[in-house]
């Protein structure tokens, strides 16, 4: 029996077409891209081809894209290298913010800062999991730096971004910066960085294996404004922004995998909605709760819950049967195996304890189908079953 | 034979066939994140992650547990030394390293400076070997850190990594080797060397670009802050997905060195060899750096009288790196050779040749006759070269000024 993977936000699998344009970087042309003869002169091409691509997809300038290792990196990359920035020409630290429902690799280097003497805050989210400008005009004065992600890896709840940038910008110095971590946004939402960057982002995350690309592969975009500090130092590369030897193979896959990930969006958005509304009916007719239901959300990604039903249960259960999803992110933002996005929300913790997510394949390759999506609930309705009898004899 | 022929294993490697075939099922169907807790595509990625950590232990004789997964040496050499200096800087604020390091240590040194700390940066014998005696004087009572690299990416010359670490040890000075040139090349045993931290590369020993690893001591612990934070990958020490197949082709690359380094060392120490030989028949020409303490893959030569970027474009038939800096294409002579005294002239007219798995035999004779040919051309054009042929010292010689 074939497993069927519905855990598209942890990583997505790699699409044999960007698979088709690394091999060559993983075969004869293996060349430093820094070497200066002919073989390096093709490898920095290469990396600079798929700077272009990346740079389409997101409507940006090839000049405002840094590679990374990993969107983690990236996001350190903006965290840490502004504050270094701020700290080097301000003398002292100042305040960093960002919502309650980041992933870790934006959390955690704002907490390491708050450590380093960073005042921090965190802007709330409300019951549907939205931050709202008014929280975002609260924040402290002196705020230099506010992170706020496009879309919530667990909930898959879009946030105003462009909104709260300009909220942001309008309060303070316009010069503080303002960033989204877009990785779980991109490719299932229409962005443009040029855009956003009209309405006061500074910079954004992506990332390459949540978009049929290879792991090891991710970008910084940034307003080359923005003054920035690198967070790995050595031979220059990137800008000075990011040294060590040019990962060919993964940056050409991402790149491939962006010029991919940029067609037929709007029609991959409608067909995903439609499986996500006939997965999401049928959990409610079952008694589910669909946590950020009325929200803005990407058309990929379904939180629920059972009420009474624990979810890493119901996720060990479906595994046996060949349905792979996770009961929340893949790196465990949680607290004692509840959800501390769910938390963030007000969600009664009895309840978050039953949180499943199913996110949908809805990249060129690997979409999931009615087909799949009827298997899934099917083996759904057997664990349920069972687990129903099992209460009723207990 | 294929042209150009590549001589430049120390910028990198091809990935080894058997590697890529290793790392293939993680690139097609088994493409599970290794941190997905809940489903048999995150326990497999998880299980070769694991596997593949092993391997890299194994070669170095370490505990897979003190093994922790960068993006390449780069990052590992920035996580070792910042990540030490940080948590280490109540202890002093004093670290020392060699002027010949690569720019991922000295550079993160430069930032360090900026943060506060204070930096020795060593002068080298004039063989690229480090000073002992220089070493010994340089230390503090307020010395943390220590960075010196086993194997010189430039020159491959062997550091006394065993006799450096006895010495640092006795003074509970911690000692960071980057042995991302050593790998595959010289015997690393980690239970015997008192080495603390210790970075490595894939891809200067037929792995994949994009991964590395950093030894952390165990016994005793050596303490690192995180310099990458997030969903607490590898014990908290760096956080981000790790890009599986990757680490697999890490895991393997090392494998295949583990058990063929000490043959395949032989053979290329003896095109080396031969490749010596060859040019050495030709007159004023210097080897640069000790060539016996050497790894047998790398020989450096300045051809004296040739001028450097005429001696490039000459030898375009091989793949080779020059003595100018090797990150951009400005013609900075390379501060490698210059620590070793070599003047801006002679270090412009050097070439790194560096031998590697898939080098043959006509491949080096190849070599030798392209710079017999070109060397011999370059220097009927040069004028000083008529000079010497003359017998007249050059250094005697009064030059007008303009």
């Amino acid at each position: 029996m074939s497993t069927l993977y519905f855990d598209h936000n942890a990583t997505t699998p790699l699409d044999p077409f960007v698979l088709e344009a690394m091999l060559p970087y993983m075969g004869a042309n293996f060349a430093n891209a820094s070497a200066t003869y002919t073989a390096g002169r093709e490898a920095r091409r290469a990396v600079e081809q798929a700077r272009e691509q990346v740079a389409a997809a997101i409507d940006a300038d090839p000049t405002e894209v840094i590679f990374t290792a990993s969107g983690s990196e990236a996001n350190n990359l903006l965290v840490r290298g502004y504050a270094d920035a701020w700290l080097a020409e301000a003398g002292k630290p100042a305040g960093v913010a960002c919502t309650s429902i980041e992933h870790p690799c934006v959390a955690e280097p704002v907490r390491a800062l708050g450590r380093a003497g960073w005042a921090v805050s965190e802007l709330a989210v409300n019951e549907s999991g939205v931050a709202e400008k008014a929280g975002v005009s609260a924040l402290p004065e002196q705020t230099r730096l506010l992170s706020v992600m496009s879309a919530n890896n667990e909930t898959g709840v879009l946030q105003p971004v462009a909104q709260l940038a300009g909220q942001y910008k309008a309060d303070r110095d316009p010069a503080c910066c303002f960033h989204t971590d877009a990785v779980q946004a991109f490719g299932k939402h229409p962005l443009s960085f040029r855009q956003l960057n009209a309405a006061g982002v500074d910079a954004l995350t992506l990332s390459a294996h949540k978009i049929g690309g290879p792991k090891g592969a991710a970008v910084l975009v940034r307003d080359r404004q923005l003054p920035l500090m690198p967070l790995v130092y050595g031979g220059g590369q990137e800008q000075g922004l990011r040294s060590g030897t040019e990962n060919v193979a993964a940056i050409v896959g991402f790149g491939v995998a962006c010029a991919r990930a940029a067609t037929h969006l709007e029609a991959r958005i409608a067909q995903a909605r439609i499986l996500q509304q006939h997965l999401e009916s049928w959990l409610k007719s079952r008694g589910a709760v669909v946590f950020s239901h009325t929200a803005a959300r990407l058309s990929n990604t379904t939180f629920a819950a059972f009420p009474g039903v624990d979810g890493e249960t119901l996720v060990s259960l479906l595994d046996r049967q060949g349905i792979a999803i996770s009961s929340g992110v893949a790196c465990g933002s949680g607290k004692d195996g509840v959800s501390a996005v769910l938390l963030a929300m007000g969600v009664d913790p009895l309840l978050a304890k039953g949180a499943i997510r199913i996110s949908l394949g809805m990249m060129p390759y690997g979409v999931s189908t009615i087909e799949d999506v009827d298997r899934l609930l099917g083996q759904l309705d057997k664990v349920l079953s069972q687990l129903q009898r099992f209460a009723a004899v207990a | 034979m294929k042209l150009p022929i590549y001589l430049d294993y120390s910028a990198t490697t091809p990935i080894d066939p058997r590697v890529v075939e290793a790392m293939m099922p993680y690139l097609t169907e088994k493409f599970g994140n290794p941190a997905s807790r809940s489903h048999q595509y995150g326990w497999d990625a998880e299980a070769a992650v694991e596997n593949a950590r092993n391997e890299v232990a194994a070669l170095v004789n370490a505990d897979p547990k003190e093994i922790v997964w960068t993006s390449g040496a780069t990052e590992a050499n920035n996580l070792a030394i910042k990540g030490a200096a940080n948590f280490y800087q109540g202890k002093g604020k004093h670290l020392i390293t060699l002027k010949t390091e690569h720019k991922a240590v000295l550079d993160t040194m430069r930032e360090l400076e900026r943060q506060g700390f204070e930096v020795t940066y060593l002068d080298v014998l004039p063989n690229g070997l480090v000073d002992m005696a220089a070493l010994e004087a340089a230390l503090r009572p307020d010395t943390i850190l220590v960075s010196i690299m086993a194997v010189n990416n430039e020159i491959g010359v062997v550091q006394p990594i065993t006799e450096i670490g006895e010495l640092l040890r006795s003074k509970g000075i911690l000692f960071h080797v980057d042995a991302a040139q050593a790998t595959g090349k010289i015997d690393i045993d980690l239970s015997k060397l008192k080495v603390d931290l210790m970075s490595f590369s894939a891809h200067k020993t037929y792995g994949p670009k994009g991964i590395g690893a950093l030894y952390v001591r165990r016994k005793p612990r050596v303490r690192l802050e995180a310099q990458m934070h997030g969903g607490g990958h590898e014990r908290g020490m760096r956080s981000g997905t790790l890009p599986t197949f990757m680490i697999v082709g890490m895991g393997e690359a090392f494998r295949l060195a583990r058990l063929e380094m000490h043959e395949e060392n032989k053979r290329i120490q003896a095109l080396r060899d031969r490749l010596l030989k060859g040019l050495f028949d030709m007159p004023e020409i210097y080897v640069n750096g000790d060539l016996a303490h050497r790894i047998p893959h790398n020989l450096n030569v300045s051809f004296a009288y040739v001028e450097g970027e005429s001696l490039i474009m000459a030898v375009r038939d091989i793949a080779v790196s020059s003595g100018s800096a090797c990150t951009s294409a400005s013609l900075e002579p390379s501060y490698v050779l210059r620590a070793l005294g070599l003047t801006d002239e002679l270090a412009h007219s050097s070439i790194r040749f560096s031998i590697g798995r898939f080098t043959t035999e006509e491949e080096i004779d190849y070599t030798v006759d392209l710079l017999h040919k070109q060397i011999g051309r370059l220097r009927e054009m040069s004028p000083l070269w008529e000079m010497v042929q003359e017998g007249i010292d050059l250094n005697t010689v009064q030059w007008a000024a303009h």
